[in-house]
């Protein structure tokens, strides 16, 4: 793994990025239903859910989305070991030349998310593998499927609430580096397309944490 | 123009360096920055002092042998110069400039401000070439060459190897100066024949020689003295893609 050429290791970075990318965008769209953006969504969400955790085709796809992540997350490590071991000496007067900000904190963003996703793991997943209890609160949680009264007792908490907020804000600056930046990774660079991916990554990165960002603020504002 | 100087100062490879502080009094804004590292150097050898050590030859922005790491900008803050275009009046009276040597694994300083870039030499001893013969000056139009492809090979052929691209990214990642040799090979039918060879080997040999790896931060293309462009890297990026792929030998 670590023999492997840098190229590589960027083009797996970039494909594992891009599945993620996706991801969350399927876990967007079944969250938004937690809102009350249409009659019946808390029931909607229930089927959602439902489908999510018995669908087997879902749980080949989960074993996917695991390895995934662990890719994702053991090759942007050593990546950056060895970007660090490329410069032993440090500058004095630094450059901050960069024309992509957020590339500079990737590292230390994708560690932030990290940590949340554990939390989550907590809160969520091993709730469904019956290895913790539900989260607790006002809401009674029927079941270890009650994903949905899950959600509510943990954003009524304003701690874990704000928390989420501002995890989900550093999610936006991890991706509107990554966005753009895998397709770079691919060769996917084009004088007519590569303005376009920028701006749909950059639309992308804002839009996607705010759709989540909109679920605990009406648990706070309501 | 007053200045204050904050330069790197190390007698050799392995013994270790710190910055020394130099203030100059009279110096002309129309003096290139080499010009007014000379004149600091005048006044060191009338001290009894050591000159600074940093590598110049054409002073002409074409041979790429001067490069310094002025204020947190390889070649300084001017944009599309080499240190040796690089005026005294864009600093201002009174400033303060911090003179650094490249930092980089491949890069190991030699003395003061020189670096041994022998590194990208052996990049381009991996594949930087072509060993078709292409004969005597043909007549034109005999080889068809679509005119963007001939311009951005020769815009990928313009890079001086000087490494600010090394020295600007922050993982100290030579890809900017690989990318722009693969490409300006690869855009020309007499660099197709060898070009999934080169480009495999060229990549192979910069990780070797132990550069970081790119993160996409276009520092490189900002501070490249020359305007390499990163599409080139990019460029790189297929050009591995379909060696790896469709090449029937792995290099």
């Amino acid at each position: 793994m670590i023999k492997q050429s840098s190229l590589t290791k960027k083009f797996i970075m970039a494909f594992a990025g891009i599945f993620l990318v996706l991801f969350l965008l399927v876990h967007l769209g079944i969250n938004l239903f937690i809102l009350p953006i249409t009659v019946n969504h808390q029931e909607i969400f229930g089927q959602a859910v439902q489908f999510m955790t018995s669908n087997p085709l879902v749980k080949v796809i989960e074993i996917v989305l695991f390895l995934t992540f662990l890719i994702h997350m053991v090759y942007g490590i050593i990546l950056q070991i060895q970007n660090w071991i490329a410069r032993p000496k440090r500058y004095r007067r630094e450059g901050w030349s960069q024309t992509s900000f957020f590339s500079k904190f990737m590292i230390h963003t994708g560690i932030i998310i990290l940590i949340f996703l554990v939390i989550h793991f907590i809160n969520f997943y091993f709730v469904k593998l019956g290895w913790t209890a539900p989260p607790t609160g006002q809401a009674p949680v029927l079941g270890d499927h009650d994903f949905y009264h899950m959600a509510v007792n943990l954003f009524s908490n304003t701690t874990y609430a704000v928390i989420y907020i501002v995890l989900l804000i550093l999610l936006g600056f991890h991706l509107s580096h990554a966005f753009q930046s895998a397709f770079q990774s691919l060769g996917l660079n084009h004088s007519k397309y590569t303005p376009i991916i920028r701006w749909l990554g950059y639309a992308y990165s804002v839009i996607v944490p705010l759709g989540f960002i909109c679920i605990p603020l009406y648990f706070l504002i309501f | 123009m007053k200045l204050r100087l904050k330069i790197w100062r190390q007698p050799n490879a392995t013994e270790k360096g710190k910055f020394a502080t130099y203030d100059m009094d009279n110096v002309s804004p129309e003096m290139s920055f080499l010009e007014m590292l000379d004149s600091l150097n005048g006044t060191l050898v009338e001290k009894g002092e050591m000159p600074v050590a940093f590598e110049h030859d054409c002073r002409e922005g074409i041979c790429g042998s001067c490069g310094l790491y002025i204020n947190g900008h390889p070649h300084g803050p001017q944009k599309l110069a080499t240190t040796c275009h690089l005026y005294m009046r864009v600093f201002r009276d009174g400033q303060t400039i911090v003179v650094e040597p490249w930092r980089a694994r491949p890069f190991p300083v030699i003395r003061d401000l020189i670096v041994d870039r022998t590194s990208l030499e052996k990049i381009l001893v991996a594949g930087g070439y072509i060993s078709v013969d292409t004969g005597q000056a043909a007549e034109s139009n005999t080889t068809k060459i679509q005119k963007e492809n001939a311009d951005e090979s020769y815009d990928s052929a313009v890079c001086i190897g000087c490494g600010a691209c090394v020295a600007a990214c922050k993982n100290a990642s030579a890809m900017l100066f690989v990318s722009a040799k693969v490409s300006q090979f690869a855009l020309l039918p007499q660099g197709k024949v060898e070009a999934k060879r080169r480009v495999q080997r060229m990549v192979a040999r910069m990780d070797e020689l132990g550069f970081g790896n790119c993160t996409n931060s276009y520092a490189c293309e900002a501070e490249c003295p020359k305007g390499i462009k990163i599409t080139n890297i990019a460029r790189m990026n297929r050009e591995f893609w379909k060696a790896k792929v469709c090449g029937q030998k792995t290099v």
